[in-house]
This record gives structure tokens, C-alpha cells and sequence, in this order.
């Protein structure tokens, strides 16, 4: 099975964004985002975590409830459906029970049919730019040549993006 | 999708200092090892002063310092920050890839186990 790269990006001060490409067509890669029992086979059970709750109520002004489980522990995210167009785009709020930014974030998927597969771009636009850069925060356990390399590529693409924005 | 602890300070001031070009070319020339302002100013088309304001920038956003060395002042990176800053892009690339390489997993199942009357809507 082929296993495409993720780009990360930020955009403007506000906005990430993520492009991923998936070998199906965009009606499966959609289903996947917006179908309960599929939901739940992908997004955050990894490392012992569960999600025993996914409720999805696939309408224009329709919310959605998933609850993810570990150990005792607990973790809730809440949101509602602004767009609904299957299986190419879909835009929806999200905001976690502990969030650990300010504010609700907007989150547009879009997803692009190229042969048999599918880009996916998905474009999450915080209420600041504090609450981006929070999303994306956490230490760093590995050695400084790595580090390097990682900015490396992420200047590649923001650094460049950035500029733009802020002239 | 695990809460992280902030430090959108530094982030903010090392983004907003490396999305000029010129600092990214003076941040890649200190990869090789400290230099100074002069040695600095060398590959680049521009007054002393002027690169001289852009180290200032990378030194208030905590990416270089500038070191003491007899009488040289030679500027050098801060590896602490860029790990702070690399680590900001990873931990979040991290957990989507994993969550992608899952859903590659999904959907090459539902290929292969399609209901019938799943296909063409």
C-alpha cells in the first residue's frame, strides 16, 4: 500500500493547512470523514486510545460529538456542519471540551479527484494566531541536527508563504 | 489532538523573524558554524548596518546570539530555539500522519469489501 507525504503549512497568520493524497476515490476518502463507524477506525485511536463515542448529524447547521478514551481518561470534541458538498467539500467548526487554545476553529476539507485517487486539503483557520501556533506547540526530545532539518523543510514552504502574507 | 503546553511568544517572534529571506540565508550560513557580522554581510549585496538590523532581529527572537570572543563578537544559533520551534511543526505532523497512514489503511479495506450498495453516489 502506498503511502503518500503530508505537507504542512501555515498560511497568512491564522491558518494551517494540510495536503495528503489517499489512493481512492473521493467519495470513500469523504464517507471516511463523515460516516461514524468509519470515523472511528482513524482519527486519534492510536496508542490505546478509543473512540466510543462518534455522533454525526450530517446536515447544514448539523453537529457532531466524538469522545475518545484511554485508560480512564477523556477527551471530547464538539463541532457543527457549515458546508456540506459529497464528496468534494466540507467545512465545519470544531472546538475540544479542553481546549487548549482560545476560540473555535474553522476547518474546510476539500477533496480532489485525480484518477483514482484523491488530494485532500484540509485548511484549519484559528480565531488567532496565538491559537495556531498553540496547536502546534510541544517540546522537543531530538537532536539538533534533526531539528534543523525539520525547519529546513518548514521554511521551505511558510517561510516563503509567510512573507507573502505580511508583504 | 493531545493538549500541548504553549509558548506562542517564541514561536510568533521566530516565525516572524524567519519569513524574511535574508534571515534565512544568515540562519543557513551559521548552520556551518559561527560568523561575524562581516563575514555575515560577505555573500550578500548589502551594507554592514543593514545586516547588522537583521542579526538584531534573529537575536531579539532568540535564534542567534552573539558570543564574546577576545575582541570578536561572532554571532551563533540557538539550538534550544530552533528546537522549540521544529518541535511546534512535528508533534502536529506527527499525529496526522499517523492518523492518514490509518485511513490509507481504511479505505484500501473498503475497496476491497465494497457493499454494493455503496458505489456510485
Amino acid at each position: 500500500m502506498m503511502s503518500y507525504p503530508l505537507e504542512v503549512s501555515a498560511l497568512g497568520d491564522r491558518e494551517l493547512v494540510m495536503t495528503r493524497t489517499f489512493d481512492a476515490p473521493p467519495r470513500l476518502v469523504f464517507d471516511s470523514w463523515t460516516k461514524p463507524e468509519l470515523l472511528q477506525q482513524w482519527l486519534g485511536v492510536r496508542g490505546g486510545w478509543t473512540m466510543p463515542v462518534c455522533e454525526i448529524d450530517l446536515r447544514i447547521g448539523g453537529e457532531y460529538r466524538i469522545e475518545w478514551t484511554k485508560e480512564g481518561a477523556r477527551m471530547g470534541l464538539t463541532g457543527t456542519y457549515h458546508e456540506i458538498e459529497r464528496p468534494h467539500h466540507l467545512v465545519s467548526s470544531e472546538v475540544f471540551d479542553e481546549a487548549w487554545y482560545p476560540g473555535e476553529a474553522l476547518v474546510t476539507l476539500t477533496l480532489d479527484e485525480l484518477g483514482a485517487r484523491t488530494t485532500a486539503t484540509m485548511t484549519i483557520r484559528y480565531e488567532s494566531t496565538e491559537a495556531r501556533d498553540q496547536v502546534l506547540v510541544s517540546p522537543m526530545e531530538s537532536g539538533v541536527a534533526e531539528s534543523y532539518e525539520v525547519l529546513d523543510r518548514l521554511l521551505a514552504r511558510v517561510g516563503v508563504r509567510t512573507s507573502a502574507a505580511t508583504g | 489532538m493531545v493538549p500541548q503546553t504553549a509558548s506562542e511568544d517564541t514561536l510568533n517572534k521566530a516565525l516572524s523573524a524567519l519569513a524574511d529571506p535574508t534571515r534565512r540565508a544568515i540562519v543557513q550560513r551559521l548552520k556551518a558554524g559561527p560568523a561575524t557580522v562581516g563575514e555575515l554581510a560577505e555573500p550578500f549585496d548589502m551594507t554592514l548596518p543593514a545586516v547588522s538590523r537583521h542579526v538584531k532581529v534573529l537575536v531579539h527572537a532568540g535564534l542567534v546570539e552573539k558570543r564574546r570572543v577576545a575582541q570578536w563578537r561572532p554571532c551563533a544559533l540557538r539550538p534550544e530555539t530552533f528546537r522549540e520551534v521544529a518541535g511546534w511543526v512535528e508533534s502536529f505532523r506527527e499525529t496526522w500522519e499517523e492518523n492518514f497512514d490509518r485511513l490509507d489503511e481504511l479505505l484500501a479495506t473498503l475497496q476491497t469489501t465494497h457493499e454494493p450498495g455503496d458505489k456510485g453516489n
